[in-house]
């Protein structure tokens, strides 16, 4: 048994490095600093340790030949899921570009939200250790922050901070969603102001405040029920504060065309940096998502929805993605690749279909090939990308599960497709 | 395996070498002397009639790092354009103005290049610039880490710490982050962008630490110095591409009272104010002022026209200048309390009185900078144009007459406010190779590289001469990295990894403590995991480290 402190978590997408582990065996215990996100995570019991072609227990060799031999005459797999580390990541490509695969993160729907807006008119972003000791008003909308992620306020709100007298005097400002707990009512009592609304009309709410911002003059006394009067003292605050920061989760945005609520939102950050500063926040980093995107950026130029069947790597946000490919009869097999949770299972497809996913992950229809892997931060090191985009966290090895990682997997499936090509 | 190259004619500066034909021997990666007694040569290659010239090094080029992925995600419609295939021996990726990893790797081997190094580290992002530069093929590489926007620095020269507190900082940052140069841009400004300050003159003090970037650029040299790095500060200076920052950059230079000082992209800092559109050239001023400081080494960042993107640390100039975006979207960051990163697609255009004008500086800087081992070709990759435009860039500098040609086509007005006409100069062969091989080894401090002499690393290029310089460049015949062929007729043969350079410099290790409260309370990472230890480099089988000498400590 083995305590092992400083633990950075992947699961919780804030790269929270704080965790103290205990270690028994192949049984793992978050005994400090956890939380609803991350304990069950890394608590998550093992139990496959060999691969399986067609639900038959078989040597991990075996299980790599016979996902080479299905995906060696395919015209256009496609690769899903995409949850891994960096060196996973790398193996995923270096597969697809041999493959002519098609490489689509589970995430991306969410992601192209940010990513359109982006491509469109660019942004004006921080990350946590700014927030942590410059923000003085602290914008949240359509989301509930501690339910994304629990230690948020604790961790980046309530602390000490270099420019930042008291902390507890921050401004928390709630827009769309309310908050599900009190995690955001700092040390001193100081509540969060709310101003909810449905998040369908986040769009209208977003754009009259970006409007305010800008001096407009609205007619209208209110907006999906917030009153303009409200809205005002929202702007007026960003406007006053030294430091403000609007922050957003592309996920949470539930509605079509959700990127012109990140552009609005951007372009209002921009105006703002016209007389003060202030900063744009997305979130996200869950499940390896930044991670596939930034891996799949420096090695294609583009995020992570791609396509190599032309032999070059093609981007198109909206026609690669997976399931639109396996419906509509495109795509001729499935690699479903997740490495941090067991129950993010693969679409339902009657294609041949391979499986590099968690230790644990059960079916509904057995793939053609399940191989268990280890995940990241717990069975092998590795490297993660926080939310912010900027920050790779250094994952720990914290027992010897001698299940492979996905990079080990990926590479070998490529290795045997590659000497084929060869011969 | 002994190699020979049989009969090139050999351009090696490091030996004093200037054009002489002689045969190379490389075994084990190595070039070797002619062995003794009775040999056997395995393979030979004849070179009569070739150029040959160790492999290129450029010294300031943005290929790593998190700026540069942020830069390939906003431009999709200028990869759509430059599409690279997989071939059996080569991974697919795009090219242009912010290529794939490979794709870097690849085409810089092509135009005859070994080794590239990534000017502006972030400490914090240092992990992602080295495990994009993990993914560039066949290149060597390493960074120069970027300091001096840091909260922690800027609170120690407000807290009157000594230059033996701030060298055992710089040092261990460099560990930390595994670099081998020093890096400040626009010194103290990023800092001060956060506290909504708009510029940041040489003598101006940041609002709330009261420091200035002279101060900043003192202590800096004077630690990279002290620990015994021989790349000097590599310095972004203050108010880039504003109109008049002739006077800074001299300031720069006279301020920095003889301590080594690399000025990079100086041709973004040589602008003045004369003529009816109150921006002129200071190439002339700046010559001088190299010319005469010998401490003082430069690289031009030459624009040339088209369409690129600048991504930069610095998002204070960045942000100033996002109305020029083409296409119009930008991005600016703020970072981690560390630093921060500005990303602005740009098209310069030829009749654009500025830009023709900033093309023109650039050349004449080139030309009137007398000493060739201080002066370095880049275009900022991709910051001035992207770095595949070289062999057009070097056919300038040696041909004068297709380089007053071109002049002739550019924005009128700028024609008229250039020297770049009666400027008779024309690089050598030799120049060239000082610039891009010996010279920057020696400016990056890297031991056996930049050379052919024995106990090099064979790293080789060979060119058909050519009087068309540009075809020359952009297509040897021979690509050797470390012994092994890797480019034949400018096309990629084979793929390898190279190594990441790096120095290691001692600090005390005490200064932990104080950095670890730092760490605890204001940072958002524990500081044990902050550190990149070597197996981050080295475990997936491909990467190395190779690390440098220090100069002895006096």
């Amino acid at each position: 048994m083995s305590e092992i402190t400083e633990v950075p978590s992947p699961f919780c997408g804030i790269g929270t490095d704080d965790l103290t582990i205990k270690v028994d065996g192949l049984k793992i215990s978050v005994v400090e600093n956890g939380c609803a996100v991350n304990t069950p995570a890394f608590e998550q019991e093992i139990t496959d340790l060999k691969p399986r072609i067609n639900g038959k227990e078989v040597e991990l060799n075996e299980a790599v030949s016979h996902a080479a031999s299905l995906l060696k005459n395919t015209n256009f797999p496609v690769i899903g899921g995409c949850a891994t580390d960096v060196n996973g990541m790398r193996g995923l490509l270096a597969l697809a570009d041999r493959t002519g695969a098609v490489v689509d993160n589970a995430n991306f729907n969410n992601a192209r939200k940010n990513i359109l807006a982006l491509q469109d008119v660019g942004w004006m972003n921080t990350t946590l250790a700014e927030i942590k000791n410059r923000c003085e008003v602290l914008l949240i909308v359509g989301v509930d922050l501690e339910g994304f992620a629990p230690r948020f306020f604790e961790k980046y709100l309530w602390n000490e901070a270099m420019f930042l007298e008291n902390t507890s005097e921050r401004e928390i400002i709630y827009l769309g969603a309310k908050p599900s707990g009190n995690a955001s009512t700092s040390p001193s009592g100081k509540t969060a102001q709310v101003f909810e609304c449905e998040t369908e009309n986040l769009p209208e709410v977003v754009t009259v405040l970006r409007a305010l911002v800008k001096g407009q003059t609205i007619q209208a006394e209110s907006v999906a029920g917030i009153s303009i009067a409200d809205l005002q003292t929202i702007a007026e605050k960003l406007k006053n504060a030294k430091y403000g920061v609007v922050t957003w989760a592309a996920g949470a945005l539930a509605y079509s065309h959700a990127e012109l609520t990140v552009q609005t939102i951007s372009e209002m950050v921009k105006d703002l940096n016209q007389t003060t500063r202030c900063s744009g926040f997305p979130l996200g980093g869950k499940e390896g998502d930044q991670t596939a995107n930034q891996v799949c950026g420096w090695t294609t130029g583009y995020a992570a929805r791609v396509s190599f069947a032309k032999g070059y790597p093609e981007y198109d946000p909206f026609l690669f993605e997976t399931n639109a490919l396996l419906d509509n009869g495109e795509a001729d097999a499935l690699v479903w690749v997740n490495a941090f949770n067991a129950k993010a299972n693969p679409p339902r497809t009657s294609l041949p279909t391979i499986v590099v996913a968690r230790s644990g992950m059960t079916f509904e229809k057995e793939p053609d090939v399940f191989i268990p892997v280890g995940t990241p931060a717990i069975d092998h090191v590795g490297h993660a990308y926080r939310l912010d985009n900027v920050v790779a966290i250094r994952l720990k090895k914290l027992r010897d599960s001698g299940l492979p990682s996905t990079a080990e997997v990926l590479n070998a499936i490529e290795q045997v497709l590659r000497e084929e090509s060869v011969c | 395996m002994l190699i020979r190259l049989t009969g090139g004619t050999v351009y090696d500066p490091a030996s004093g070498i200037d054009g002489k034909q002689q045969d190379i021997y490389i075994q084990n990666g190595k070039i070797i002397d002619k062995p003794v007694g009775d040999f056997q040569v395995d393979k030979e290659y004849d070179l009569k009639g070739k150029v040959v010239m160790s492999g290129a090094i450029d010294m300031h080029t943005h290929i790593g790092g998190g700026k540069g992925n942020i830069a390939r995600t906003l431009l999709p419609e200028d990869h759509r354009n430059d599409p690279v295939a997989s071939t059996h021996i080569c991974r697919s990726g795009c090219g242009h103005a912010a290529p794939s990893t490979f794709i870097t790797g690849y085409r810089y081997a092509e135009m005859g290049y070994t080794a590239g190094f990534e000017p502006a580290v972030l400490p914090i992002n240092a992990r992602q610039a080295h495990m994009e530069m993990g993914d560039i093929p066949i290149l060597d590489k390493g960074g120069y880490v970027l300091m001096g926007s840091d909260d922690y620095l800027l609170r120690m020269l407000t807290a009157k710490k000594d230059q033996k507190a701030i060298n055992d900082y710089v040092a261990w940052t460099m560990n930390a982050a595994k670099a081998i140069g020093v890096k400040v841009v626009n010194p103290g400004g990023i800092n001060a962008f956060k506290f909504n300050q708009r510029k940041l003159d040489l003598d101006e003090q940041n609002s709330h630490y009261n420091v200035t970037p002279r101060q900043i650029l003192q202590v800096l040299a004077t630690a990279v110095k002290e620990i015994g790095v021989s790349h000097p500060l590599h310095v972004h200076g203050c108010n880039l591409g504003v109109p008049g920052n002739i006077e800074t950059t001299l300031d720069t230079i006279q301020g920095i009272g003889g301590l080594p000082m690399h000025l990079t992209h100086i041709q973004f800092h040589s602008y003045g104010t004369e003529g009816d559109f109150k921006f002129s050239s200071g190439a002339t001023y700046i010559a001088e002022a190299v010319n005469k400081h010998k401490n003082i080494t430069i690289d031009v960042g030459q624009i040339l026209f088209g369409q690129t993107v600048t991504a930069s640390g610095d998002n204070m100039r960045q942000h100033a200048n996002n109305k020029f975006a083409n296409p119009a979207k930008w991005v600016t960051m703020d970072i981690e309390c560390d630093a921060g990163c500005g990303v602005v697609p740009f098209k310069y255009k030829d009749q654009n009185f500025v830009n023709a004008l900033q093309w023109a500086i650039g050349l004449e800087t080139f030309l009137l900078v007398d000493d060739p081992w201080r002066i370095f070709l880049t275009t900022d990759h991709p910051n001035g144009a992207p770095f595949t435009s070289y062999p057009h860039l070097i056919r300038l500098l040696m041909d004068r007459t297709f380089r007053n040609d071109v002049l002739s086509t550019i924005h009128p007005e700028a024609q008229k406010m250039t020297t770049l006409a009666s400027i008779e100069r024309e690089y050598t062969l030799q120049e060239i190779a000082i610039m891009t091989r010996a010279g920057a080894a020696k400016l990056i401090g890297l031991e056996n590289r930049g050379g052919l002499s024995a106990g090099n690393w064979a790293d080789i290029t060979v060119y058909t001469d050519d009087v068309d310089r540009q075809k020359m460049f952009e297509k040897p015949d021979y690509v050797f990295k470390d012994g092994e062929l890797v480019v034949v007729d400018g096309k990629v043969v084979h793929s390898k990894w190279g190594t990441t350079h790096v120095v290691r410099p001692d600090y005390d290790k005490s200064i932990e403590k104080d950095l670890r409260v730092y760490f605890d309370k204001y940072l958002t990472m524990k500081l044990d995991n902050f550190k990149i230890s070597d197996d981050e480099i080295t475990e997936d089988g491909r990467g190395s480290l190779t690390t440098h000498s220090l100069n002895p400590i006096t």
